[in-house]
């Protein structure tokens, strides 16, 4: 089962095959500038995301990106394997209810390895479902063709971060992905939060499911301040904390026993429920509270959206938001006129997202800084596979997910929420300098199981052929002399390409 | 400093034929203090490492992962260390001939103030070294700050990326796993070419750093390999790796930090069977095999076991333990003034329970490590204030 489609030879030309449509619309290589600005707009290159470029132009492409009008669509087999996996086609409600009847039978279980060997096989269990998040999610960044609709997915997952080992949430995960992150992920941020807020994945990590009045919980009310909406030091008191924990009380989750709830009729109408989300009014402290300086009457559910309106509405916020996204796309160090303009934006535009983001990427600052971002390890793994492959569908996902552990930085396993953080120093220590290299050398001759299907003992299916016309109109031109040396000296396409992918040419952006 | 230009060099001449990469070139001097902290990440269950043997109460709170009184014609029963405290006996080979050497103190009612009982709160709280009031650096520990005081005495994490513990240094401090594929994918003409490429970027020392200790680690493991032949006992895990740390710390690095996960034991925790004790064996052997594979030097050493709070005195529904307090910290060396409980001690009664909870925190780790650190390299007060921010040095006379 050699996929004939991935040997050097027959990669390059179906890459030519591919080609004439960008010869057609403009001349051969790409402006300097042209190639920095793609780098930015999108994990990285492959054809398809140059000839989209060059068949819209700058301004429409990140128009069309923008306004979400380039569609999700991945390759059909990428598309079949997410569909194949049991959290992406199970609903949570049934997930959930099913791992809770597991649970209960082993408690019942007496002590011995019968009962240890339930309870192995049904962290196994778990950590395939956690795998399959985690590989849905490099599917989506290396081949979603609205490449910077899927840095923002990214970006989201990483600032409303959330940790896959603590409890359920392995089993939350593929809901939270697909639920609360992407389809927010260019709109309004307070439906962002709204979305995390109510999303059994957050609430559980946060503890803010346990949060009820008499046994208040702060744990989500100080993060979401401190992480997700206004910054540390912002000018919220440990008393807005207190006051914050209160309005979220009864705050949580469904149960999952698969049994009806029963309400007292007085109260009942007062539940919300959305999905497995409920507030629970018997769980909640109607008192009056006072945040950020404004009262906020005891009334129930609507206290919530009362707060978070109010949370995204200070200038602190935007401020925030702002100046992360900046360090993500633009730089370590951004601007501070930079961030003022798109905080400017967020306020103004009641913190539209993709508003923001366009005045970031039409902004002097994004080239100014070209090629001084130092990739972290998503971004050089997603780019690496990106342009390896060019769109070819990988029918093994688990290396990916291999490499960002060893690299450090695997989605859902920040344990901290702050999420991971998003400057060069981070990323570059010499071990993580070594591994990159190793994960380049895996990538660029082949030997790694991307097309070897779970399962099987297959040989891979030989390296990939860089030297495409991709590299020659979009890469070549704009090589270092170091890189340009380093790649006169390989002795082999594989070293050649090892090379490629580890040169500070393909590390920074 | 030296090896760093060297590196660069190195680097800079990339088109040479044949450049040694080697690190021996560049070991620190013998016969100087070494330093090496071991981080259990997870809350270790101490009492069922450390047994408080007098204890009724200790029988009573754990009626089924309870350590059973010491009997000489029962194998699985704790082995005495004084009147009071016993250790599991999965130590038997490991850690207690080292006891009975007077090679290791054990710390009970060590830790912190951080009484969140938050893994992440309290392990992030621990490598930062700093007071709980001054916690918003989040990037600097005090493995770095000591690092940064000692300025001629290399460093190194044996993990894959730079922990917090030494964050914050201003200087490249080296990291590499050494659990799994240690191996150099690089020769000689690959290494200088890769990193050549970073010769004049900021990155030109991690590049280089990097690839050279690759190839160091590589050469030192294929002589492991050799001595193996030659009878050294075959060791797995935690053991091999610790026995690749020791050649390190050998021959070129003074200061090191590796971490050993997997003490989160809330469900059926084990006695002296059971994954408690699994971990218990494999660390005691993986710091026997460190002791024993540093030769000479392990008396020019220390080792320090850490993990971020003990855990609930009682046991729970689960046959496990929960989060708690205070904990046992062990000091490990061929100098180290052991054989016996260090700090300060209360009885193991449910009066002297924390909350009704946990060991309480007698001995802080930031006043009892800025002593011990001191006692090392004879470092000055304002040293130790830069390493341990308003600690209270405590000598316990540990070396």
């Amino acid at each position: 089962m050699r996929p004939t489609a991935l040997t050097a030879l027959s990669l390059s030309i179906s890459l030519l095959i591919a080609a004439p449509f960008a010869i057609a619309a403009t001349p051969t290589t790409l402006g300097q500038d042209d190639v920095a600005w793609l780098k930015r707009d999108g994990f990285g290159l492959d054809t398809a995301a140059v000839a989209q470029y060059r068949a819209l132009g700058r301004k429409a492409l990140l128009e069309k990106q923008l306004d979400n009008r380039i569609a999700d669509t991945l390759p059909a087999p990428v598309e079949a394997q997410i569909a194949s996996y049991e959290s992406f086609h199970t609903p949570l409600q049934q997930l959930l209810t099913s791992i809770q009847q597991e649970q209960e039978l082993i408690k019942a279980m007496p002590n011995g390895p019968e009962k240890d060997a339930a309870n192995k096989a049904l962290q196994t269990h778990a950590n395939q479902l956690g795998q399959e998040s985690q590989q849905a999610e490099m599917l989506h960044a290396i081949y979603g063709p609205n490449q910077l609709k899927e840095q923002l997915v990214w970006f989201w997952l990483n600032h409303f971060s959330i940790y896959a080992g603590k409890g359920r949430i392995r089993w939350e995960l593929a809901d939270y992905e697909q639920n609360a992150i992407r389809p927010h992920a260019l709109g309004k941020f307070r439906d962002l939060v709204m979305a995390t807020l109510e999303s059994p994945a957050m609430l559980e990590f946060l503890d803010n499911a346990q949060n009820a009045k008499g046994h208040v919980n702060e744990n989500y009310a100080r993060e979401l301040m401190e992480l997700h909406t206004l910054g540390v030091n912002s000018g919220y008191t440990q008393q807005d904390v207190q006051q914050l924990a209160l309005i979220l009380t009864g705050v949580g989750i469904a149960p999952t026993n698969g049994k009806p709830e029963k309400f007292n009729p007085k109260i009942a109408p007062q539940v919300v429920k959305n999905g497995l989300f409920e507030f629970n009014p018997q769980r909640h402290d109607f008192s009056n509270k006072v945040l950020l300086g404004k009262t906020i009457k005891g009334s129930g559910f609507d206290e919530v959206e009362q707060a978070v309106d109010l949370i995204v509405q200070q200038p602190a916020c935007a401020q925030f938001v702002s100046r992360k996204l900046a360090e993500y796309f633009v730089s370590d160090n951004p601007s501070p006129a930079l961030i003022a303009k798109m905080a400017h934006t967020f306020h103004r535009t009641d913190g539209d997202i993709a508003q923001v983001v366009r005045v970031m990427f039409e902004s002097k600052d994004l080239l100014a800084n070209a090629g001084k971002k130092f990739k972290d390890p998503t971004q050089f793994v997603v780019s690496s596979v990106r342009l390896a492959y060019d769109g070819t569908p990988i029918v093994n996902a688990q290396p990916l997910v291999g490499w960002l552990n060893q690299l450090d930085q695997p989605l859902f396993g920040r344990i901290t929420p702050d999420g991971w953080p998003l400057d060069n120093e981070s990323w570059s220590s010499s071990g993580q300098m070594a591994k990159r290299f190793d994960i380049a050398r895996a990538i660029g001759t082949g030997n790694n199981q991307l097309f070897t299907p779970v399962g099987s003992d297959a040989r891979g299916a030989g390296f990939p052929m860089l030297t495409t016309r991709l590299y020659y109109d979009a890469i070549e031109p704009n090589l270092s002399q170091a890189t340009r040396g380093a790649l006169a000296k390989a002795t082999s396409q594989q070293e050649w390409n090892t090379f490629l992918l580890s040169s500070p040419d393909l590390n920074y952006r | 400093m030296k090896r760093r230009e060297f590196l660069l060099a190195a680097a800079g001449a990339a088109a040479l034929p044949a450049l040694s990469f080697s690190g021996r070139l560049f070991a620190a001097p013998p016969n100087s203090p070494r330093f090496l902290f071991v981080f259990l990440r997870g809350g270790y269950d101490c009492n069922n490492f450390l047994v408080p043997y007098s204890s009724d109460f200790y029988y009573e709170s754990r009626p089924t992962i309870a350590i059973a009184k010491p009997d000489n014609n029962n194998p699985n029963t704790t082995i005495p260390l004084d009147a009071n405290w016993g250790i599991n006996p999965v130590l038997r080979d490991s850690i207690y001939p080292l006891w009975q050497k007077k090679q290791v103190a054990f710390i009970p009612f060590a830790g912190t103030d951080d009484l969140s009982r938050s893994h992440f709160e309290t392990q992030d709280s621990i490598e930062r070294g700093e007071p709980l009031s001054q916690g918003s650096n989040f990037r600097s520990g005090f493995m770095a700050r000591l690092s940064s005081t000692l300025t001629s005495v290399p460093a190194i994490a044996f993990t894959n990326s730079l922990p917090l513990s030494f964050q914050g240094a201003g200087k490249d401090i080296p990291n590499i796993s050494l659990k799994g594929d240690t191996k150099a994918h690089f020769d000689e003409r690959q290494s200088s070419i890769l990193a050549g490429m970073y010769k004049n970027t900021s990155l030109a020392s991690a590049a280089a750093d990097g690839l050279s200790l690759r190839t160091t680690v590589s050469m030192d493991l294929q002589n492991e390999m050799v001595a193996a032949s030659r009878g050294a006992p075959n060791a797995s895990g935690f053991a091999q790796e610790t026995q690749r740390i020791a050649t390190l710390m050998r021959d070129q690095y003074r200061i090191g930090f590796v971490d050993v996960g997997g003490w989160d034991t809330h469900v059926n925790q084990g006695n002296v069977t059971g994954g408690l004790a699994n971990n218990l064996r494999n660390l005691g052997q993986g710091l026997a095999a460190y002791a024993a594979a540093l030769g000479n030097e392990w008396n020019n050493t220390t080792v320090v076991v850490v993990s971020e709070f003990g855990r609930t005195f009682r046991e729970n529904g689960d046959h496990g333990t929960d989060h708690g307090h205070g904990t046992v910290h062990w000091v490990l060396g061929g100098k180290v003034n052991g054989g016996r409980i260090a700090g300060e001690q209360v009885a193991v009664n449910q009066q002297n329970l924390l909350q009704n909870r946990d060991y309480k925190v007698l001995n802080n780790y930031r006043d009892v490590y800025s002593g011990l650190l001191g006692r090392i390299w004879g470092l000055n007060n304002s040293q130790l204030q830069t390493i341990f921010p308003q600690a209270k040095p405590r000598d316990l006379q540990l070396v």
